[in-house]
């Protein structure tokens, strides 16, 4: 009697101890989502084990929440209940939507001393436009990528172009396009000259072509949209004129999903697809494949796209710090080279691409290369207030286009006067 | 005493009433009353609170050319699926009903397409209808010497390939329904029609068909519910698009209210849908109820 009661002393006193110090510990949960096949999340919960067994003072729950769709609906609803997450990665054209929301609060109050703002310096700017607005840094780019264009050395060969030379220009790849194209007896075609894929998000792929004739989609303070703009009509009607007049490029809306495999399958000899599927290109494509930057028209030019980390509000200032402290060390040379080369996706700071590592990773594999070089070129991501609603609306007008019923002029204009009901509010 | 007693019933009868009660109103009742009450007022934004605008989501919804094409939408999708799932149903469980070899296992194949969960079914669809090197393709390639096709990226045809996927998946389930119904039915029956010279057709249509009306307003009850309730498939197959041609209508609602967070206006469609089913579904008791024949 006496012993067993000794004995719960004992284990009561255990676990108030073990509370007390786990109390200590910094709790952190952390949303993050998976776009792309592959080892993404393992990556994810490695990293984030090994920072939690090196600091023994935080505890971080990190939370595979789905696409990120799911991911950013999760951590709104999480946050409208009363329960946020302490830090998401989240789509960086959400930014707008997360402040209107006001779930979200600006890094900057962490950043304090020189050190710190040298850091936010070392992020490509090309990443840096969608993260920061109203002079406030809001996200920190992580799983970012660029679209490239990947081509069929075997395939240009055999159409007696030069394996080696991807198209330069837009008429240039129109015109290796019409020579990749091929037909077999009935007429039908076998493989196709270009594949740039339009199903879901047409708005992404289709920025570059705007951004390259010129075009800036819009403004900073996601307030107001140029969808009807001359020069996106041109682009647009260039991506018409794709399948229809010139003939290199499957008709309707192109599956994204597939569009590596038909790649693999050889159905197209040139596929326009982001960078994240570097990796599984690499990995599954039977013949020599060369990547390259986009086209260019007026200019080169490309979308960026992917996630960056946020901190959401409602967490105290003890947690915010440590978020930020894991943000710096995620992002950080070593940590960052071997996301990259787990994923494909764009270290997004210069320093990465000097460790030793990322040294050996391109000097094995120059196509790595490629999508940091093109980052010189490349401008923010389509993204407003009501972001989604606006993409969307814009997504509406491409596919409209895309598939023939409304040209391209008529669905871009009417797509324009939508978006400026929904950012009146917000100019 | 007496009054007591009364009394004391009453509360018993309540309380075992609660349980049920309880989930109903917490997940029926209440969320429905909600979302009505959601309907007129604004979407509350972090930095902007929600307030009553009266009638403003409704004349919206009015004027929005997206509601009434997913709309419009949802009646094709109804038309093409309901008919001939229960059709297909009906011919599959006469046929799987008879003497023939291999009875169980064509049920089960039949059977199937229900199991799978939806998502499950919509991927290996998407293989079925991927451009140049999927199934049909490759089958039609072969064969015929015909083009490669885009059922899902052609705004003409991808609301039909939604069709036939649902169709594929809901008429083994109705099947079984069926089958059960049809083994209710007693033999003597058929045997009395045979007897007075009855050919088949004729068995089938005054008497199989008449005992199975019960079991088909089941079926078709679920039918017109599943009609509005299935979207899993679209979110992988077309994702709505091209241009909303195959977006539904409870797609449509998902989109507003978790895409584009605008929760208000999707308490608004939220609220247009329920009155739309609670038409049809007192429609169809209505409609129904003068031909069916209980035992």
């Amino acid at each position: 009697m006496l012993k067993s009661t000794f004995l719960k002393a004992v284990a009561a006193t255990a676990l108030s101890f073990s509370t007390w110090a786990s109390a200590q510990a910094v709790d952190l949960q952390f949303y993050f989502p998976v776009a792309v096949g592959g080892k993404a999340a393992d990556t994810i919960q490695e990293l984030t084990n090994e920072y939690v067994a090196q600091n023994p003072g935080v505890n971080i729950d990190a939370v595979y929440a789905g696409s990120y769709q799911d991911t950013v609906a999760k951590a709104i609803t999480a946050s409208r209940g009363g329960n946020p997450p302490q830090l998401s990665v989240i789509l960086s054209v959400d930014m707008f939507t997360l402040i209107d929301e006001d779930l979200i609060v600006p890094f900057d109050d962490y950043l304090t001393n020189d050190e710190d703002k040298k850091w936010i310096e070392g992020f490509y700017p090309a990443f840096m436009e969608n993260s920061q607005t109203g002079g406030k840094t809001y996200g920190i780019p992580f799983q970012r990528s660029t679209p490239v264009l990947y081509w069929n050395k075997e395939a240009f060969k055999e159409a007696g172009l030069d394996p080696d030379v991807a198209p330069e220009t837009w008429d240039e790849m129109v015109e290796f396009g019409k020579k990749l194209t091929k037909k077999d007896a009935n007429g039908n075609v076998t493989q196709w000259g270009v594949r740039i894929p339009s199903s879901g998000f047409p708005y992404w792929l289709f920025q570059g072509l705007a951004i390259q004739n010129g075009a800036i989609l819009a403004n900073a303070d996601g307030n107001k949209t140029n969808f009807d703009d001359p020069k996106v009509v041109e682009a647009l009607q260039f991506l018409v004129d794709l399948s229809t007049k010139d003939e290199v490029m499957a008709p309707g809306i192109i599956e994204w999903g597939a569009t590596p495999k038909a790649f693999f399958e050889g159905q197209t000899a040139m596929m326009w697809t982001s960078t994240g599927n570097l990796t599984n290109v690499r990995d599954n494509a039977p013949f020599d494949f060369g990547v390259a930057m986009l086209p260019a028209k007026e200019t080169r030019g490309a979308p960026t796209g992917g996630g960056n980390f946020y901190l959401f509000k409602g967490a105290s200032d003890e947690q915010n710090k440590a978020a930020v402290e894991f943000v710096q060390w995620i992002t950080a040379p070593e940590q960052a080279a071997k996301w990259t080369i787990a994923t494909g996706y764009v270290a997004p700071r210069a320093e990465t691409w000097d460790t030793e590592t990322m040294k050996a990773y391109t000097a094995d594999f120059a196509p790595a290369l490629v999508a940091r070089d093109q980052l010189e070129f490349a401008k923010a991501e389509l993204s407003t207030y009501q972001n989604q609603r606006v993409t969307g609306i814009f997504n509406d007008a491409l596919a409209a286009a895309i598939t023939g019923s409304k040209d391209p002029a008529t669905a871009l204009k009417e797509a324009q006067e939508q978006a400026d009901q929904i950012l009146n509010e917000y100019r | 005493m007496r009054s007591f007693k009364l009394r004391r019933d009453w509360i018993h009868g309540w309380l075992l009433l609660l349980p049920a009660l309880v989930f109903l109103f917490a997940f029926t009742h209440i969320p429905a009353v909600t979302t009505l009450i959601n309907s007129f007022f604004s979407t509350p934004r972090g930095r902007r609170p929600s307030k009553f605008i009266g009638l403003d989501n409704y004349e919206r919804m009015i004027n929005d050319p997206v509601f009434w094409k997913v709309l419009w939408n949802n009646l094709w999708f109804a038309i093409g699926t309901i008919p001939v799932s229960v059709a297909l149903a009906i011919v599959m469980a006469l046929w799987v009903n008879e003497k023939l070899a291999g009875r169980s296992f064509v049920r089960m194949a039949y059977f199937t397409p229900t199991v799978l969960p939806l998502i499950a079914v919509a991927n290996i669809w998407m293989f079925f209808y991927t451009p140049g090197f999927g199934l049909f393709d490759q089958i039609t390639g072969a064969l015929f010497g015909w083009p490669a096709s885009n059922y899902l990226g052609n705004p003409d045809t991808a609301l039909n390939a939604i069709i036939v996927v649902t169709v594929w998946k809901e008429a083994g389930f109705f099947m079984i329904f069926y089958l059960a119904a049809l083994q209710a039915i007693p033999v003597s029956l058929k045997e009395a029609a045979q007897i007075e010279g009855a050919g088949r057709w004729t068995i089938f249509w005054r008497i199989t068909f008449p005992l199975l009306m019960p079991t088909t307003l089941f079926v078709c009850v679920n039918a017109v519910i599943n009609s509005f309730r299935l979207v899993d498939h679209i979110f992988i197959l077309t994702d709505g698009g091209p241009d909303n041609a195959s977006a539904l209508l409870l797609f449509y609602i998902y989109e507003v209210a978790f895409r584009f967070w605008e929760t208000a206006y999707g308490a608004t469609l939220t609220v247009a849908l329920l009155i739309l089913l609670s038409l049809l579904a007192i429609g169809q008791f209505f409609f129904f109820d003068r031909k069916v024949h209980y035992k």
